[in-house]
């Protein structure tokens, strides 16, 4: 295993042409490559989060395509399915999911404007906003199974519960990284830090805002998709 | 996540603990070696089954007295029974596509040079690619404990396929052997896959998207990043459609659900509802679980060969000492290709009794991936075409590759007609086809990758008159194996069958089988020349120069290997495009991606895309 990587030696000089070099005009005309003048600079932290936050949402939303292929084919693969009626505790949670984007909007305005403390505040009714969303979802549960409702009662419940959980775990990864927020406001604010935060809760709102549109995407499927 | 602010000339110290340099690493190019570790691993199990299955197709009724003692359950008397079979197909099956073809090319070979090749330190997001690669060896974990586990039915694992196909998949232990928590354990091994590769595939995406060197245009990406790119974006497209097929498979069974099980079954003696042991299940649909399958199921197929085009771009263009031919057309290739894997899934489903109106549109759809794969073919070849050719060991691979492509390929267009499809899909035919090309190809794309890579991995060369030797021998091996297949098709033999002696029509084919079996064995064996090779040159190779095969890209610019941050510091920057063999001037007949622009060559000569001014 000795051999496999990471030997530190400095590189040798190639016999050919000339090792690294800086940039300057390589005599180059147009056609999107040739670069002249600097060039941007592509990787700065809030752009790696970004970048990779849409990408990653790109692969959730095709899971959730897939389930609703799902939900649409089942519905109409057989005469068995019996609408589910709505639990009345969604729309508390629907409210409260639509709240806690726009305390999280007024949280990165803090941070923005470098308010640590209002950031820190905004974070924490942010994250107990979330945390109230699980806990009305799982109220709406426990109505349904006081009613008789399981998830093999027939497919529009299954349906309900496993679109329900699958967000929720979602949303659950959410809160962490929220919690996360929240821990890093306790390390002392500088100009460096300042930028990684404001990368950090970039990526995190991308996220939130897009589990709050992907609920009632699920909410106007689940109750009001005929 | 992590994210450190990187400055150009500031430099990341290794790290110095035995874990955390090489078991816990966030170096891309351990975790690159981890995978292929995995890989390697994994492809010993796979081909041990595969001798398993010729064995008990070539001589039945011998008894294998080791096979009876290792399964007293599956194989008594040393015979292998019919489910031992079937479940030696699925897991052969599983093993090979998501552990090894998914593995080495995309997480092992990528993740070591598609960072090094774009010139950045690491990628974008270490610690989640390591953590991508755990996920991914737990899941290989499951899929082995799905062996033990299924012991006890008499066979080594699940009974599916590698498709897992509904309802039998869904229904549980009463649905017969190797349905009970075998199959549980496949499908998570496969959700915990799935997660694994989604975790690689964002990090691939942006990684390729945000941490190019200075002057690494995009237009001036070698074709290995471009594959390793449109892979990470099918995987990362069609493994969420798995694991939502995966959920909704596993909750059937263990939650009593009905997406994939229809009403009114009558399994094993049991009528659906008319006995505790088996609940009642209405209304699902079993094709619903083919399309779930499928969407995922084709683009992984090209998951498994595109980055073995890539490499084999790569080192055609590398030893015929000539500048890929149409460059950019191959980009829009592999583009194209990508693109329409997402469009044809439904050509593995002909005979689920699809209208034929779907099936016609499939079809076309199918055909017409035929086109990019043409234009790849083509610019392969015309690459080839007056370069002064070295035939190295990875360079002979890369020509197999070709080879085997076309040779696969062809017959894509013969079963990718429905009124062909038809009576052809459950036979032989359908089996040598995808070995070829999606199996045998892909893994030629591998060999000729790490033949070729190998210097830049461990500093030392591989053996190349082993290497030879072990081309050949797999080269026409394979061909043994896979064409006398077609032929059995054509004749009608089925897939999946354990054994043939009970039909009189199949009788006359017993030598082919014979034959196809001894091939297979001496193919197998020949692949100990190759990890002897391996492993042998890793520490007593012949030491590698930085640059031994005078290739042109940035992983050819560092140290072989490359120290813990790539560049030791400084970030190459590029100039010109990847692929500039025999520019006419230049000093030597390779130019690096690195090299300045040569005061003879005059002002706005080519675009330095690699693809044009350079004329031969």
């Amino acid at each position: 295993m000795a051999t496999m990587v990471t030997s530190t030696k400095q590189l040798p000089r190639r016999k050919s042409g000339s090792g690294p070099k800086p940039p300057g005009s390589n005599g180059r005309s147009g056609k999107g490559n040739g670069h002249e003048g600097p060039f941007p600079s592509y990787d700065s932290t809030a752009n790696r989060y970004r970048v990779g936050m849409w990408v990653g949402l790109a692969s959730i939303l095709m899971l959730f395509t897939a389930l609703t292929s799902a939900y649409i084919v089942r519905a109409a693969s057989s005469n068995d399915w019996k609408a589910l009626p709505m639990p009345r505790i969604l729309l508390l949670s629907t409210f409260v999911i639509l709240l806690s984007s726009a305390t999280l909007e007024f949280a990165k305005r803090k941070l923005k404007a470098s308010l640590e403390s209002g950031y820190r505040t905004w974070l924490l009714i942010t994250t107990a906003l979330g945390v109230g969303f699980l806990v009305s979802q799982l109220l709406a549960w426990r109505q349904l199974v006081g009613q008789g409702v399981y998830v093999a009662s027939h497919p529009h419940s299954s349906f309900f519960y496993l679109l329900t959980a699958t967000h929720g775990v979602h949303l659950l990864g959410g809160l962490l990284a929220l919690i996360y927020l929240i821990v890093r406001t306790s390390r002392p604010l500088d100009e460096r830090f300042q930028s990684k935060r404001l990368a950090a809760a970039g990526a995190v709102g991308i996220y939130w805002h897009f589990m709050d549109i992907l609920w009632i995407y699920l909410f106007l499927l689940l109750f009001f998709w005929r | 996540m992590s994210g450190e602010a990187h400055a150009e000339v500031h430099r990341h110290p290794a790290p110095t603990s035995f874990i955390r340099k090489y078991i816990f690493s966030v170096d891309h190019k351990v975790i690159g070696i981890q995978y292929i570790l995995l890989a390697l691993v994994a492809v010993l199990v796979g081909m041990t089954m595969s001798v398993l299955m010729r064995m008990n197709l070539s001589w039945p009724g011998t008894n294998w007295p080791i096979l009876g003692t290792l399964f007293p359950g599956g194989a008594p008397d040393g015979m292998m029974t019919p489910e031992f079979y079937l479940s030696l197909v699925t897991m052969h099956g599983t093993i090979m596509v998501f552990f090894v073809l998914t593995t080495a090319p995309q997480g092992g070979f990528g993740n070591y040079f598609l960072p090094i090749q774009i010139g950045a330190e690491d990628m974008a997001f270490p610690y989640l690619n390591m953590l991508s690669f755990w996920v991914t060896l737990v899941g290989f974990i499951v899929i082995l404990a799905a062996i033990f586990f299924s012991g006890a039915e008499s066979t080594v694992g699940p009974i599916g396929g590698w498709t897992g196909y509904a309802p039998l998949s869904a229904l549980g232990q009463i649905a017969g052997p190797g349905q009970g928590m075998g199959m549980n354990l496949w499908i998570i091994s496969i959700a915990i896959f799935c997660v694994g590769s989604l975790l690689g595939a964002l990090n691939f995406i942006t990684t390729l998207l945000n941490m190019r060197t200075r002057g690494m245009s995009l237009m001036r990406m070698p074709l290995t990043c471009w594959a390793w790119f449109t892979t990470a974006v099918l995987a990362l497209l069609s493994f969420p459609v798995l694991l939502g097929g995966g959920i909704l498979l596993l909750l059937d069974r263990v939650a009593g659900t009905s997406f994939f099980i229809p009403g009114g079954l009558y399994i094993s003696g049991l009528l659906s509802g008319a006995d505790e042991r088996f609940p009642i299940h209405t209304g699902g649909s079993p094709i619903l679980w083919q399309h779930l399958f499928w969407f995922f199921g084709h683009p992984e197929v090209y998951i498994a060969i595109l980055p073995g085009m890539g490499a084999t771009s790569h080192i055609l263009a590398t030893f015929a000492r000539k500048p890929v031919f149409g460059y950019r057309a191959m980009v829009f290739a592999i583009f194209a290709i990508g693109l329409l894997g997402f469009f044809v899934w439904g050509h593995h489903m002909f005979i689920s009794g699809m209208s034929p109106y779907s099936a016609m549109t499939f079809s076309i759809l199918t055909l017409s991936i035929g086109v990019p794969s043409a234009v790849k073919t083509f610019n392969w070849l015309g690459t080839l075409w007056g370069g002064r050719i070295r035939f190295t060991t990875a360079m002979l691979f890369a020509i197999g590759f070709v080879s085997l492509f076309v040779a696969g390929g062809i017959t894509g267009l013969v079963l990718g007609q429905t009124s062909l499809d038809l009576p052809m899909h459950d036979t032989y035919f359908v089996t040598a086809h995808f070995h070829l090309v999606m199996g045998v190809a892909s893994i030629f794309g591998m060999f000729a990758a790490t033949y070729f890579w190998f210097p830049k991995m461990f500093g030392r060369m591989m053996n190349e008159k082993l290497g030879k030797i072990h081309f050949w021998i797999t080269f026409v091996g394979v061909y043994c194996i896979f064409v006398p297949m077609h032929t059995m098709g054509i004749v009608g033999m089925p897939r999946r069958f354990a054994q043939f002696t009970e039909y009189e029509y199949l009788k006359s084919l017993h030598p082919l089988v014979v034959f196809v079996s001894i091939a297979a064995i001496a193919t197998v064996l020949t692949q100990v020349l190759f990890y002897f090779n391996l492993f042998w040159s890793m520490f007593k190779g012949a030491k590698a120069t930085d640059n031994p095969w005078e290739a042109t890209t940035l992983e050819w610019n560092t140290a072989s290997p490359p120290p813990h941050d790539n560049f030791a510091g400084v970030l190459p920057v590029v100039h010109r495009g990847p692929y500039e063999f025999a520019v006419p001037g230049a000093p030597n007949d390779f130019m690096m991606q690195t090299d300045p622009e040569p005061a003879e060559m005059p002002a706005g000569d080519g675009s330095g895309n690699g693809h044009n001014g350079h004329k031969h």
